[in-house]
């Protein structure tokens, strides 16, 4: 596989991936701020701007962190480049540089996605927003499940899955980390009711309530922090995220290897450990060497901070690995 | 009904005759889009523009900062060719590509044609499509042009004649095979009943011919189709050829030349490549050799080529045979080489080199078409009847600066074919594009891209200009079995 062609796939996935993480998001604290109403809570919308990461950016844009601007902010915004049109536009401009590669299906449905955004954007008023991000998630998973059925379980295909898990992975870790931050500092929250409904509406931000529910039926950060951490069998899991990127990662280079096996190839790659290989492995026994108790106890904040960090250098180690190939380095 | 009110206007129709009454061999065509209401008409054209939307069947509008992708419009209305019609045009394409390929093969090494005072030297040695360093060069297999797209016209008298020979990069053939896919849904009843021929092996042939250059001694040759990249008008068809044979997509960056095999830059290292299906012009292959500025291409390629090291399709200097001064000779060409007489006719041309042709032209500007040698697309050109005076003038003086960059020709009335448009049905002026690819043997698609000048009165059907595009049905045979 070409190496453009791999960078293009582990973006495009990457993309479709993350617009469906902000999409989630803003539904689910849609409906929370609705149920706050009733109390005359304020309206908390600013985490959102945090949990994307975009805070920066959105502040120089923006006065305050209110549901209109944060709805455009995320959605609609084409100077936001992680809104979800800009993620459509990146994913479907990814997308058309392998439609050669991918189900024809699924550029089709990806081209469609994209119109529809388009046409979504252009709207004034945006009342029917709820039919919207429902239309995203939808649409997401016709594409996830056209690449599931119909793309042969290749390298394509792993590039893919390390991709979509990855970019999981910082998401479930972003949502957590600022979440515990704006939820905890108030004691008197902790394991009230309130409680319940905010830890509640981070657990369906990740799709996560219902199963969570069957595993530990009350609702308390400590138990919300294990299931999104370590739970081994959850899809929405940062453990069982990083576990299917590393599956992926050592698919692919088993492929690799077995193909120089075969051919030979005078400039091998097979001598030497490949860097992505070692920096996913830092990023797995971090995880693994550790506990949720133990987690809560350092402070969620900086195990999330050093997770992340680990991701990134996973991230730049593939870049580096697969993606950027240079003649030097093998003469 | 929608067809009550036709009128032919005086031209050449391909689906109606003198009489406006509709030829024989369209007559299920003709009844079923009758029976149809405007709304349902609009209906179904409405469904084949949003096709063609969602399967992203686009091409990139230049110097759009946007990137503005545009959909190349489509008419539901078939063009129709009875098939003995075609059969004289498909023996005719083919001896004309054979015929040009020796020509290229003999300008580069012998040059008997040159010695034998049928085509002059200069001429030849004059166009700015001659490449020195193609001097001498043996192609794999003697082939040069494998794939070709010829444009025929037919004129007032119903006869086909060639308007161009692309014998470089011509694009639009996967427009040929997405239109025909929708025009299934379209018409699904009529084009059962009228016995059409196939085009879907187009893709199957274009592999075989392609695999025919590979060097025998590659046991899993590898095929590749370089694109300039998702930027160029032509990129879907690109794609489009890549994934239809399942070979590898590549841009100039994903190849490199390494101790002269050109190799693919994949996640596994370096790949050897064995044949290039290149889409990027001549000028931009090789910046060490051609355009030193092109980025498109890839450095050292030309050498590769030169030593056999990799095969590319077309081979670079074949626009000499599509430049259009020395396309006034094919006739001769094709007597010379082959010894017979061209089958389908060339449109008359004046050579503006010539000093008597030349002041013809500049005497007859009104009446004629001129063009440039080396340009396409509808570029570079003077459409005489529709020209304001302010124009001539300026050609004239372009003609006189440089008289062998022009030729020219008589205006042809181009042949129409009934077209939907906002009013209802009317003729739109057409032309058609067969490809030919030239492996082992010679093969040509049955039918090819019909264009159509979408633009009331205007004879100008490229993508570029305003033109769309049809389906084109040639039959299996000349009647309809009833």
């Amino acid at each position: 596989m070409l190496s453009r062609v791999a960078n293009s796939i582990y973006w495009m996935s990457r993309y479709l991936e993350r617009l469906d993480s902000i999409s989630r998001f803003i539904n689910v604290n849609y409906f929370l701020m609705l149920e706050k109403a009733a109390t005359d809570e304020p309206t908390q919308w600013g985490p959102l701007i945090f949990a994307s990461g975009d805070d920066k950016l959105f502040f120089e844009r923006y006065k305050k962190s209110d549901e209109k601007s944060v709805i455009k902010f995320l959605s609609f915004d084409e100077e936001n480049p992680n809104s979800i049109i800009s993620c459509v536009k990146n994913a479907r401009e990814n997308a058309r540089t392998v439609r050669e590669i991918i189900p024809t299906e699924q550029w089709e449905v990806t081209n469609e996605l994209y119109y529809y955004v388009k046409d979504e954007a252009k709207k004034k008023k945006h009342s029917e927003l709820q039919d919207f991000y429902k239309a995203i998630k939808a649409y997401n998973n016709q594409i996830i499940g056209l690449i599931h059925n119909s793309l042969t379980h290749d390298q394509a295909w792993h590039f893919l899955k390390l991709a979509q898990y990855l970019e999981r992975a910082d998401k479930i870790a972003r949502l957590l980390d600022v979440k515990y931050f704006s939820l905890l500092p108030n004691p008197t929250y902790v394991d009230s009711p309130y409680d319940a409904i905010e830890w509640g509406a981070v657990l369906k931000s990740v799709n996560a309530f219902q199963m969570y529910r069957q595993k530990y039926h009350r609702i308390n950060y400590e138990n919300v922090s294990e299931f999104l951490i370590y739970d081994r069998d959850f899809p929405r899991s940062m453990s069982f995220c990083v576990n299917e990127a590393f599956n992926s990662l050592n698919k692919i280079i088993a492929i690799i290897k077995e193909d120089e096996g075969i051919k030979s190839c005078k400039n091998s790659k097979s001598s030497s450990e490949i860097p992505a290989e070692r920096r996913m492995k830092d990023l797995k026994y971090m995880l693994d060497s550790n506990d949720t108790k133990n987690i809560l106890a350092i402070g969620l904040h900086e195990f999330i901070d050093d997770f992340q960090m680990k991701l990134n250098e996973v991230d730049e180690a593939i870049y580096n690995s697969f993606f950027a190939l240079k003649e030097f380095s093998f003469t | 009904m929608n067809f009550d009110s036709y009128d032919i206007g005086g031209f050449y129709d391909e689906l109606f005759d003198d009489s406006s009454e509709p030829r024989n061999f369209v007559a299920p065509l003709i009844k079923k889009i009758n029976t149809l209401s405007k709304r349902e008409l609009k209906r179904r054209r409405l469904a084949a523009d949003r096709a063609l939307k969602q399967q992203g069947i686009t091409f990139s509008v230049y110097g759009d900062k946007q990137g503005i992708e545009k959909i190349f419009p489509f008419d539901i209305i078939p063009r129709v060719i009875p098939g003995s019609e075609w059969d004289r045009l498909e023996r005719g394409l083919k001896q004309r590509i054979k015929a040009l390929n020796l020509f290229i093969d003999d300008v580069y090494n012998e040059q008997r044609i040159f010695r034998d005072k049928v085509v002059p030297k200069n001429l030849i040695k004059s166009s700015s499509t001659y490449l020195k360093e193609c001097e001498g060069l043996k192609p794999p297999k003697g082939i040069w042009i494998h794939i070709t797209g010829t444009d025929l016209v037919r004129d007032k008298d119903g006869e086909f004649y060639v308007l161009e020979d692309n014998l470089r990069c011509p694009s639009g053939v996967s427009y040929v095979l997405e239109n025909r896919a929708i025009l299934k849904k379209t018409f699904p009843d009529v084009f059962h009943t009228m016995k059409v021929r196939r085009v879907a092996e187009y893709p199957d042939q274009l592999y075989e011919t392609l695999m025919h250059l590979a060097p025998e001694s590659s046991k899993d040759p590898s095929i590749v189709v370089l694109t300039p990249g998702i930027y160029n008008s032509a990129y879907f068809e690109h794609t489009y050829l890549a994934q239809e044979m399942g070979v590898t997509l590549a841009q100039g960056s994903d190849l490199t030349v390494i101790n002269d095999e050109v190799m693919l830059r994949t996640t596994k290292g370096f790949r050897k490549v064995d044949v290039i299906y290149r889409r990027i012009d001549d000028d931009f292959l090789d910046p060490q050799v051609f355009n030193p500025d092109s980025l498109l291409g890839v450095p050292g390629l030309i050498n590769a080529y030169c030593k056999g090291k990799v095969a590319l399709a077309n081979a670079p200097g074949t626009g000499i045979a599509d430049d259009k001064a020395v396309y006034s000779y094919v006739p001769k060409i094709i007597k010379y080489y082959l010894g017979e007489e061209a089958i389908i006719p060339n449109v008359p041309t004046y050579l503006c080199d010539n000093k008597k042709d030349r002041e013809y032209v500049l005497d007859n500007l009104k009446d004629l078409v001129v063009k440039a040698v080396d340009q396409s697309g509808g570029y570079g050109m003077l459409i005489g009847p529709k020209s304001k005076k302010k124009e001539r003038e300026e050609f004239k003086e372009k003609i006189k600066a440089n008289p062998r960059a022009y030729i020219a020709q008589p205006t042809l009335a181009l042949s129409r074919s009934p077209t939907v448009v906002e009013e209802g049905i009317e003729g739109r002026h057409v032309d058609i594009r067969p490809y030919i690819l030239y492996g082992k043997d010679i093969f040509v698609t049955p039918g090819g891209l019909t264009r159509v000048a979408l633009v009331k009165g205007s004879l100008v059907v490229n993508s570029s200009q305003g033109g769309g595009s049809k389906d084109t049905w040639v039959l299996e045979g000349d009647e309809i079995p009833c």
